[in-house]
This record gives C-alpha cells, sequence and structure tokens, in this order.
C-alpha cells in the first residue's frame, strides 16, 4: 500500500525535474567547458583540449591550492580544536541547560556570513578594537596590522564555522553512554586516560565530520579571503571569481572549479570510509545506554 | 552522572564562558556600534538611532531590501511546494537508489562558488537575460534540497498506517493527504520553509553571479558585500543589526516549530 | 567452621541529592566471600548504595570499610573494587580481549603477565572463542560474560554488580543464576549483587539484605528472610504471601468475620492493635485433618497449572483477597478439584507470621 511507485514518481517529478535542469546540466556545461579553449576575446573556442588542467599544476596556481589547503587545514585544527572542547563542556553541563547551550553556540551561525566577516574587520581594522584595547591599556605605538594577514582569514573561517563542529562533536558526546567513561574509571583508569583511550575515539565520527565541514567550505571559501585578506591572501575560491568575472578564462575558470570538486570529493570519500568502519562500534555506544 | 570535582567543574565553565565570548563579543560589538552617534569604535558619543534613520533614507539599500525579499518569498514559496513534494515521494518509498540520495543531497554541499558559475555559464549560454527571476531559479535549487531534508526528518518517524486507516475508512488519497498526511507534516513544512526564507536572505554568491548587470537586480547582501569592500560605515552596523535581528527571529521560529513536532 | 570474617563494613551510610535522602543511615556487614544480595524495589536505594562502594557517589555521611580502611572518598580507579555494569558497558571499540585487558593494563603489569592473566579467565569465562569479536558481534549472554571477566581478571577484594540478568530472557537468566554462582565459588572472591528480583537473589545470595525508601529492613540469609521476614513489607516483597487483616489477640489475629487466626504474637504488638495475619501458599493444605489450629472453608475461584503444582485461588470469608493454596500436582491428583468446589483450608499456627497493619 505503502509503496506505489507512479504516485511517488509523480510527487518527486517537480522538484527532480528543477534540480535535473538548474543543477545538474550546468554542472555538466562546466565540466565540458574545462575542456574547450579560451577564445581571442575571452570567449570560447570549442576545440577540445587538456590544457586548462595542465594549467591547474602550473607552479603559480599549484602554489595557490597548497596555499588554499594551508589556511583551510590551520582553521579546521583550530575550530575542531575549540569546538570539541565546548561541545564537551556542553554535554557535561545539567541535561536541562544543554539544549539552552546548543541553541546559543549555533544562533551566530544563522546570521548573515558577510556580516559575521564584517564584524572581524571592526575587531582587527588599525582603529578597530583591539587597537582601541590596546590604547585604553597604555600602548601608543603604531597600531598592529592585523587585518589583510592570513591570521586574519583564519580567524574568520574559524568563526564563521566553529557552529558547525560544535554541533557536530556534540552529537556523539552526548549520545555516548556514560557507564562506559565509569566503567574505565572503575577498571583503574584516570580521567586522563579515560578520556583518551574510550572517549576520544567513539567521538571520531562527530570530529571527522565537523573536520570535512570546516575544511571543504573554508578551501572554496572566496568572501573571506576577499575581505579578511583584502586581496593578498589569493584562494582557490577567489582564483575562480576572477577568471569568470575578471580574467574573462571561463574554460580555465572551469578547470579549477572541478578540481575543487575533485578535492571535495576525495575529502567526503575519506570521511564516508571513516564513519562506516566507525558505525558499528557508535551504534553499540548507543545502544549499550539503553541498557 | 558521577559526580566531577570542583575543579573539572570550573574548568568546563571556562571553556563555554570563552567560547561563548569568542562567539557572541564581534557580534555584540556591531550591536552596540549601530547605536553609537559617532558611528566608530574610537569612542562611545552617545546612544543614537541617526544610523537607522539615514538607512531609512539610503534608496539603494531600500531598492535592495525589496529584491531581497522578492527573491527570498518567490524562491522560498516554490522550494517548500516542489521540497515538500519530494520528500513524500521518496519516503513513500520502502528503497531508492543511492542516487536518488545523492541529486538530493548534492544542492546542500556543493561549493557555492562552483554552482554559481555553473549558473552564470549556462544562463550565458542560452542567452537568457539575467536578473531577480536567474536568481530565484538559482535560490530554488538550494532552499528545495534544504525544505525536502527539514520534512523528510519528520517523515521518518511518520506512521505510515494511519494513511492505510484512513483509505481503510473510505478517504481519497486527496483527502487522505489533506486531511491527514499534511496536518501531521504541516509543522516541518513550515519550518523548513523558514529556513529557506533565511538561506535565501543571506544568500549572496550565487546571487552576485545570476543577477546580472545592472543594479536593478542588487540584492541586500550584495549591496551589504559592495558597503563593505568601500569601508567601514556606520550604516552597515545599523543594516547588519537589522538583518541578524530577522535571520534570529525566523531561526528560532523555526526551531520552535521542529521540537514542537519532535517533542524534544 | 570459623566465624567468617567482615571484608566491607558499611557504617551509618546516607546519601542526599539535595532534599532527596536516597539511602538513610545504612549499617551492614559483608563477609570474606559471601555472595550478597542487595535487595529491593526501584527507588529503594540499592543502585546509590553500591554506586558508594564503586567510588562514583560520595556518601554524605558515614564511613566504609574495606579491611577495616575508610575508602567512602578515594577515587574509583584506586579501589580494590570492580563493578559489572547494568549495560556492562563494554568499550565498543575495543575486542574483547582488549576490553579484558584494560583493567590490567591501568595496573602496568608486564604484557606477559596481562596475557596469562587474561587466557585465564577467557578460559573460565568460556569466551576463548570470541577474544578477537567486538562487542556487537556478541550475544547478550556472552556480552554479560565479557563484563565479568572484564571486571574478575582485576581480582577485586569486592566484586559488585548491578542488576547483572536484568538485560536476559527468562531462560538464559536462569542458566546464568547458576553460572554466577559457580564462578563465584571458583574465583573466591565476594560478590555483592543488585538486584530487584526476589527470586534471583533466594536462589543466588548466601545473605541478603532487604531495602526500602533507603532504609535497610532485614539483612540475613535467604532462608531467614523467606521464613521469618521482618516486616510485612518483607513478607509481601520476597515470596508470594496471604494476609489477614484483624485485630491481636492473645494468641493471634481475631479476623474481620471474628474468626480466631492462632499464631505467635510477636512481643511488640499489643492486644487489640490493628495487625495482620500471614502465612505462605505453601503451607496451606487442602482439607486438612480435624487438630489442625487453623481452619476456613473456601469457594475455589481460579485453578492457575503451574507445571509441578498447581495454584488455587479460593475465596474465604477471612480476607477480601481470594486465599493463595499451591497443592503439589501429586496431592491434585489423589484428590481432584475444580473451580466452583468447597474447600476445606487448614494451616498450622508455627506457619503464621503476624505484623502490625
Amino acid at each position: 500500500m505503502r509503496y506505489v511507485p507512479s504516485r511517488s514518481s509523480l510527487l518527486m517529478a517537480p522538484a527532480l525535474a528543477w534540480l535535473a535542469a538548474l543543477m545538474v546540466v550546468p554542472c555538466a556545461l562546466v565540466l565540458a567547458l574545462a575542456f574547450f579553449r579560451r577564445g581571442i576575446y575571452g570567449g570560447i573556442d570549442y576545440t577540445f583540449t587538456l590544457e586548462n588542467f595542465g594549467q591547474v599544476f602550473d607552479p603559480l596556481y599549484a602554489g595557490i591550492f597548497l596555499n588554499s589547503a594551508r589556511i583551510a587545514g590551520t582553521a579546521t585544527l583550530i575550530a575542531v580544536v575549540i569546538g570539541y572542547a565546548a561541545a564537551y563542556a556542553i554535554a557535561a553541563a545539567p541535561r536541562r541547560w544543554q539544549p539552552v547551550f546548543l541553541f546559543f553556540a549555533v544562533l551566530p551561525f544563522w546570521s548573515n556570513y558577510l556580516i559575521r566577516t564584517y564584524a572581524w574587520i571592526v575587531l582587527l581594522n588599525r582603529e578597530g578594537l583591539i587597537t582601541q584595547l590596546l590604547r585604553w591599556v597604555g600602548y601608543t605605538g603604531e597600531p598592529p596590522s592585523m587585518l589583510y594577514t592570513e591570521g586574519a582569514v583564519i580567524a574568520g573561517l574559524v568563526y564563521n564555522y566553529l557552529p558547525f563542529v560544535i554541533l557536530a562533536c556534540y552529537a556523539p558526546l552526548s549520545r555516548l553512554n556514560p557507564e562506559l567513561a565509569e566503567a574505565s574509571r572503575d577498571l583503574g583508569a584516570s580521567a586522563m586516560t579515560t578520556f583518551r583511550r574510550v572517549i576520544l575515539p567513539l567521538t571520531v565520527p562527530g570530529i571527522a565530520a565537523g573536520a570535512v565541514f570546516v575544511f571543504v567550505l573554508s578551501i572554496g571559501n572566496f568572501v573571506t579571503p576577499a575581505l579578511l585578506g583584502g586581496g593578498r591572501f589569493q584562494m582557490i575560491g577567489n582564483l575562480v571569481y576572477d577568471q569568470f568575472l575578471t580574467a574573462n578564462d571561463w574554460p580555465f575558470g572551469a578547470a579549477l572549479a572541478m578540481a575543487l570538486i575533485a578535492i571535495m570529493l576525495l575529502v567526503l570519500m575519506a570521511q564516508a570510509i571513516a564513519a562506516n568502519r566507525a558505525s558499528g562500534r557508535i551504534a553499540e555506544a548507543e545502544g549499550n545506554a539503553n541498557g | 552522572m558521577a559526580e566531577r570535582s570542583p575543579a573539572t567543574r570550573r574548568m568546563l565553565w571556562l571553556v563555554l564562558s570563552l567560547v561563548f565570548a569568542f562567539l557572541y563579543i564581534p557580534i555584540a560589538v556591531l550591536v552596540a556600534l549601530s547605536f553609537n552617534e559617532g558611528g566608530l569604535p574610537t569612542a562611545w558619543s552617545g546612544f543614537s538611532l541617526k544610523w537607522y534613520v539615514s538607512l531609512a533614507g539610503n534608496s539603494a539599500i531600500l531598492s535592495a531590501a525589496l529584491n531581497t525579499l522578492i527573491v527570498a518569498l518567490v524562491s522560498t514559496a516554490i522550494a517548500t511546494l516542489l521540497g515538500t513534494l519530494l520528500a513524500i515521494g521518496v519516503e513513500m518509498r520502502r528503497q531508492y537508489g543511492k542516487g536518488l540520495e545523492a541529486l538530493i543531497f548534492a544542492p546542500m554541499i556543493i561549493p557555492d562558488i562552483v554552482l554559481a558559475i555553473a549558473l552564470l555559464s549556462f544562463f550565458s549560454m542560452l542567452n537568457l537575460t539575467m536578473g531577480l527571476h536567474t536568481i530565484i531559479l538559482a535560490h530554488v535549487v538550494f532552499n528545495l534540497a534544504f525544505v525536502c531534508s527539514v520534512v523528510r526528518a519528520r517523515l521518518k518517524s511518520f506512521d505510515w498506517s494511519i494513511v492505510e486507516a484512513s483509505t481503510d475508512l473510505g478517504a481519497s488519497a486527496i483527502t487522505t493527504f489533506r486531511r491527514i498526511t499534511l496536518p501531521v507534516i504541516a509543522p516541518a513544512v513550515i519550518a523548513g520553509a523558514l529556513l529557506a526564507f533565511t538561506l535565501s536572505v543571506d544568500e549572496f554568491i550565487i546571487a552576485f553571479f545570476t543577477a546580472g548587470a545592472g543594479r536593478a537586480s542588487t540584492t541586500l547582501p550584495m549591496q551589504i558585500y559592495a558597503m563593505i569592500r568601500f569601508g567601514i560605515t556606520p550604516e552597515i552596523n545599523a543594516l547588519a543589526t537589522i538583518v541578524m535581528a530577522v535571520s534570529v527571529t525566523a531561526l528560532t521560529l523555526s526551531q520552535r516549530l521542529n521540537r514542537g513536532i519532535t517533542g524534544q | 567452621m570459623s566465624e567468617p570474617r567482615t571484608l566491607l563494613a558499611i557504617d551509618r551510610v546516607s546519601k542526599n541529592f539535595g532534599r532527596v535522602t536516597a539511602v538513610d543511615g545504612i549499617s551492614l556487614d559483608i563477609r570474606e566471600n559471601e555472595f550478597f544480595a542487595l535487595l529491593g524495589p526501584s527507588g529503594c536505594g540499592k543502585t546509590t548504595l553500591l554506586r558508594m562502594l564503586a567510588g562514583f557517589e560520595t556518601p554524605s555521611d558515614g564511613r566504609i570499610l574495606l579491611d577495616g580502611k575508610d575508602i567512602a572518598r578515594m577515587p574509583p580507579n584506586k579501589r580494590p573494587v570492580n563493578l559489572m555494569f547494568q549495560s556492562y558497558a563494554l568499550f565498543p571499540h575495543m575486542s574483547v580481549r582488549a576490553n579484558v585487558s584494560y583493567g590490567l593494563e591501568m595496573e602496568r603489569l608486564p604484557a606477559k603477565e596481562i596475557r596469562a592473566r587474561v587466557d585465564a579467565i577467557l578460559a573460565t569465562t568460556e569466551l576463548v572463542p570470541f577474544a578477537d569479536r567486538k562487542p556487537e558481534q556478541l550475544s547478550g549472554g556472552q556480552k554479560q560474560r565479557v563484563a565479568l571477566a572484564r571486571a574478575l581478571v582485576k581480582r577485586p577484594r569486592l566484586l559488585l554488580l548491578d542488576e547483572p540478568l536484568g538485560a536476559l530472557d527468562k531462560k538464559l537468566r536462569g542458566a546464568m543464576q547458576l553460572e554466577l554462582k559457580r564462578l563465584q565459588h571458583e574465583v573466591g572472591i565476594t560478590f555483592v549483587i543488585v538486584t530487584h528480583d526476589q527470586e534471583e537473589s533466594l536462589v543466588m545470595a548466601d545473605r541478603m539484605a532487604v531495602l526500602k525508601d533507603g532504609k535497610l529492613l532485614q539483612c540475613d540469609t535467604p532462608h531467614a528472610v523467606y521464613e521469618h521476614p521482618a516486616e510485612r513489607f518483607v513478607a509481601d516483597f520476597i515470596g508470594v504471601m496471604n494476609f489477614i487483616p484483624g485485630k491481636v489477640s492473645a494468641d493471634g489475629v481475631v479476623a474481620a468475620n471474628g474468626a480466631r487466626i492462632a499464631g505467635k504474637v510477636p512481643a511488640a504488638l499489643s492486644s487489640g492493635a490493628a495487625a495482620v495475619a500471614s502465612v505462605r501458599p505453601e503451607r496451606v493444605r487442602l482439607f486438612p485433618s480435624a487438630d489442625t489450629a487453623n481452619r476456613t472453608t473456601g469457594t475455589v475461584e481460579v485453578l492457575a497449572y503451574q507445571g509441578l503444582d498447581l495454584q488455587l485461588h479460593v475465596r474465604t470469608p477471612l480476607s477480601p483477597k481470594p486465599f493463595l493454596v499451591r497443592v503439589t500436582a501429586d496431592a491434585a491428583d489423589r484428590r481432584p478439584v475444580a473451580s466452583g468446589d468447597q474447600v476445606e483450608l487448614g494451616w498450622d499456627a508455627a506457619d503464621v507470621r503476624i505484623f502490625a497493619e
């Protein structure tokens, strides 16, 4: 009775058609674009070439890829450390407070990304709040240059994506059967050993999910490097933007976008494999809690 | 729960306080400055609403706000309809392929910049004049995916036997949908719509690429981006405060509704 | 037989959670090598008491002496006491062997010794074929044995078991009760088990404590608790009991219908006070001889066949509830009764226990 293929297809048809026309086809188009030559006047010359992909590995652009990966990686590491600590503290709070803390941890995530990034300009610029605070405690020298540095880009990325890491790490922490930690203590382990050998391994999937999210969104980011890096710290996202809107080299821009998608798929696949491996033991850790 | 030592408890509270300070101080500073007469962080020169007043007189911002509202409302309406139907269609099936799952999931994880350039290439290849309508077409793509995921979450715990019971009692498929299925999933549909609305109001990159040339189709985030690039102006602080208040209200409502239905 | 040595002395221990008193001034001695049961309905404080012994709660008041040393404030990882958790709390990311080794690794024993001791305990608990499995690949009974092995391998002075058989189905539970008793005998470690299942404690325990509302009601051997319950609650909680409400007289209780139930009146009860006389179903005889001290007649309402014996529900004038009578299948074959029959019941004065109402 529930399985009515024709009716279900009918219900899904409009949405799937929309996705096909406005996501699948355009993305396929970009993929195809990447195999064409750039036209003399910025248009597209429809002759097949692999040059664009070759250009991706040009030292200049490969350097930007590595730079993006380094910035995204650093932001991911910092966000995971802070986010995990916060999630742990929330999971350890009294039960009725946990949803409240969680709600307020995630709330900033839902305000406009541009505005959250802009807030850091206000904090970090030469006459910004941090400089004012330094003056206030008696600092008289040159205002420190904090804006338009790699540090500012990383701070912006961490700030923007931290709530998601908290959410991702909280899920397995809150579902962990507290008796597992007690069992470890009972068997003679210290609090530190219990964390290292029981709690941490069982919450790795949450860390992985959070890390993948931060990394994928950071490496393809275009707004944060543009605003907080002042254009000096180019990342892949800015490069793609430039090819489409400034340099007018769409085929190369398309090849860069495909490289970005490839990196993203690799990271997601690695996470899926890790999650698959861990899923059994996690189900067990949670199932135990129902005993 | 085992008792924690006072030292551990203090440590945990310290972590929480620091993280919340990190999350909220930048926002709080913005909001505070929007009410600062002088408008700059150099000094507090008294409470004032003058930046809000000057905002109200800024025609570029007002027209951008109107554009954003149009895009958000229309794309949310289309996405809510399509996304809900999709969710019901998918959950009606006992099994579905991984491909279908990936297709529905893709709009939520695909990098904005990639979807943005893909749509730009697509629209320009079709020689379509770009404007608000192309932004709407684009926003429906990710909005319908989010509505679908919220409604599906509700349908996962939906007891399909009540649909069978309704049919057994003589109701037609349409009546069953109207009187049984829809009332049960309604809160999730509204929550999904609010989420879509929030995402659409805040969306920048895709709108930026699919808006075409000219000021006529500038949305609020595009306007904000232009203003930020130009430099710090106190008007942005006021605008930012309003935008945040709207998003936070929509999100809070959406969460309330979701909590109401899952009973958490 | 020499006087058994006290291993653990619980000395006027109380535990408050805010305004709620979970454990209220309990004193108990647990002896070396015994199988001790803490029995009571849920919320009686037995789990809190157990968690204080394990070190997961600190008493608000009182002392817990292990071998004469107060351990009330010692952290759980420093106590020579181990707990077998109700949920088993097996580490899901570790194999059976890794789970069992964990506690010994914490003692920083040489790898060789750890291996030998783990092998030995896996053999004792018949887990050798499962050593490399993950907990998720084990059945409920196997998980329970891993949890037991993991605690036992540390050779604790005291092993605490929190509702160890609660998660198992009925048939397996019966087998595991005997298995636990055998193991306890084999390893020579003192076991303290928490349970709400009175049958379980009667079968397994050498001695048992009955708790209610945080207070200790009675502590004795299962036989003594069953035959001589200290209070009406204990009599009702342990096994099945027939109660006849009435008033205390010189040599027993006068029931509401005026019938006299002969029995020994406790010294604390004064004549005329409200009381209940009680008798176990298996002590009640059908068709008693004429010299039986207590006799009544009634109508059989229900016959419940229970394999070895038959339970009759007999409506009598003595109490509003039907009287329960247990008859062996043999006896029932010799003199069959049917629903609706008039029967005569009788029991001896020695089998009557009288409690304050």
